[in-house]
């Protein structure tokens, strides 16, 4: 069981006997009055989403979700395909599945495929991946304004603000939670 | 500067221009007070008793906690004859953690004699336009895409009101269905302060557990908030004085924190046995971080201060 203080962004969670994640979450609270945890939950099979406010006291049953270790192999019309490397087995996700996932997803990246009675229903992306910058501005070299940024593009079309100093051909690690860059890699 | 520490100090680098904000910030509260003739005090940050609150978790210490709000020590030393006193102190709240809350903040609190919450909402009003002004910020602030009008004298509206107005419901049945927080956070406080800062005042007894009651309805609390942008800034109360009632809510809190399994803290005795020699005197609690969101333009509180527990 999770207690209102586990809720955070990408729990899932089983509410009426179907999978939610919970996709924005919110912890308020008026100075002197109780906390309230604010959630907007999706139906990871159906997609829909409903806004729901818990309490501290209240309880949830984890969702009873199975995830396998697959590799991305290649994009096919809306379908994305992956592979058991064990097996061999393949499965399908549809772009919708993937959803903002393929802003990080490149060949042969290790994933993990999410099942919900045996039926692929998703994808989770390890929480950092690292990605060749692709487009970039110079660095015009001297300019070391501690703080500032700029748009870049990386392999998989994403744009993404890092600090002044990248350069096309860096490779950089992302935190895939928040979309964020992180720190440079060192080649 | 070499390239080897330009990533690390990255993320705490592009937070210089907030961090130099709240220091001006805290610097001009600072000087208000002084030039007030209020005394600075400082009180222990650990200690044995917090005020026992039905909402509020203090984070235990040792055998001690730390304090979730400075009250109880800067109340007796007002018993003790200190007159006008301000504090700018850490505060600590267990699992208080979101875009707005930090289980570690800043707050500043301070009492003034012979007043009551309408005098203190009136010289919060000045105390804010005057900080402002010095930090820079002159009749309006930009607060997400939103011009908010500071010139004086802000909006009052009273709790009962706000239900009506902004949840089209009243509040005495949102509190029999346990609603109170939950509408007052989802339905009002988005309305709250959009256009001009508003104090929220006259609170259902039962929400203001060391306010003085209204003499003429015993079922109001003399208690506001003040909201700018939305953003809960103070906390504000005519000091309850009378030793043997600030008991009994003591007792309530401590009976619905058993229910709820929280822990339970010893009384603080030594609070409760001054309290009677406390002179009249209203006081209030401002969250620093908040107004450091609110001139900086800012919805995460995770930008205005250095570290958060994540970042350590």
């Amino acid at each position: 069981m999770y207690t209102a203080s586990d809720l955070r962004k990408g729990l899932r969670l089983k509410i009426d006997n179907e999978p939610y994640v919970i996709v924005e979450f919110n912890f308020v609270k008026p100075g002197k009055g109780q906390a309230l945890y604010r959630c907007k939950l999706k139906n990871m099979i159906t997609g829909s989403q409903f806004d729901r406010s818990f309490r501290s006291v209240d309880t949830f049953e984890p969702a009873d979700l199975r995830e396998k270790k697959m590799q991305y192999l290649y994009k096919e019309g809306n379908k994305y395909c992956f592979m058991d490397n064990e097996t061999f087995e393949q499965v399908y996700l549809t772009d919708d599945q993937v959803g903002d996932n393929k802003n990080f997803l490149i060949d042969n990246l290790d994933v993990e495929i999410l099942l919900f009675e045996d039926r692929p229903i998703g994808l989770s992306l390890p929480n950092f991946v690292e990605l060749f910058v692709t487009e970039a501005e110079p660095w015009a070299k001297g300019d070391t304004v501690s703080g500032a940024t700029k748009p870049v593009k990386v392999e998989t079309g994403y744009t993404i603000q890092v600090p002044t100093f990248i350069t096309e051909g860096e490779k950089i690690r992302i935190d895939t939670r928040t979309g964020e860059y992180l720190t440079r890699v060192k080649g | 500067m070499n390239e080897a520490n330009l990533d690390d100090n990255f993320h705490l680098a592009r937070k210089k221009y907030f961090l130099e904000l709240r220091a001006r910030l805290i610097q001009n509260i600072r000087q208000y007070f002084i030039n007030y003739n209020y005394l600075e005090v400082e009180t222990p940050l650990r200690i044995p008793a917090p005020a026992p609150e039905e909402h509020i978790e203090a984070f235990p210490s040792a055998d001690w906690f730390l304090q979730t709000s400075p009250e109880l020590c800067m109340k007796r030393l007002l018993a003790a004859g200190y007159g006008n006193i301000f504090q700018i102190s850490h505060c600590f709240r267990q699992g208080e953690r979101g875009k707005k809350h930090l289980p570690e903040f800043t707050m500043l609190e301070w009492y003034t004699l012979e007043s009551d919450y309408f005098g203190l909402m009136n010289q919060c009003q000045d105390m804010l336009c005057a900080v402002f002004r010095e930090t820079g910020y002159k009749h309006q602030i930009l607060f997400q895409n939103k011009k908010i009008d500071m010139s004086p004298p802000w909006e009052k509206i009273t709790v009962i009101d706000a239900f009506a107005r902004f949840a089209h419901t009243d509040c005495e049945s949102a509190i029999a269905a346990d609603k109170f927080d939950e509408i007052l956070v989802e339905k009002i406080e988005p309305c709250l302060g959009v256009e001009r800062p508003v104090f929220l005042y006259d609170y259902p007894a039962k929400y203001a557990a060391l306010a003085r009651t209204k003499k003429d309805d015993p079922q109001i609390a003399e208690r506001f908030e003040l909201y700018i942008g939305s953003l809960e800034i103070a906390n504000g109360f005519s000091e309850l004085t009378r030793a043997a009632e600030q008991r009994k809510r003591f007792g309530d809190a401590q009976k619905a924190r058993a229910a709820k399994n929280w822990l339970l803290y010893p009384l603080p005795e030594k609070f409760l046995s001054e309290l009677e020699k406390m002179p009249a005197a209203a006081g209030i609690a401002l969250g620093i971080d908040r107004l450091v969101m609110l001139l900086a333009d800012t919805q995460c509180i995770d930008d205005v201060v250095a570290f958060t527990p994540e970042t350590l």
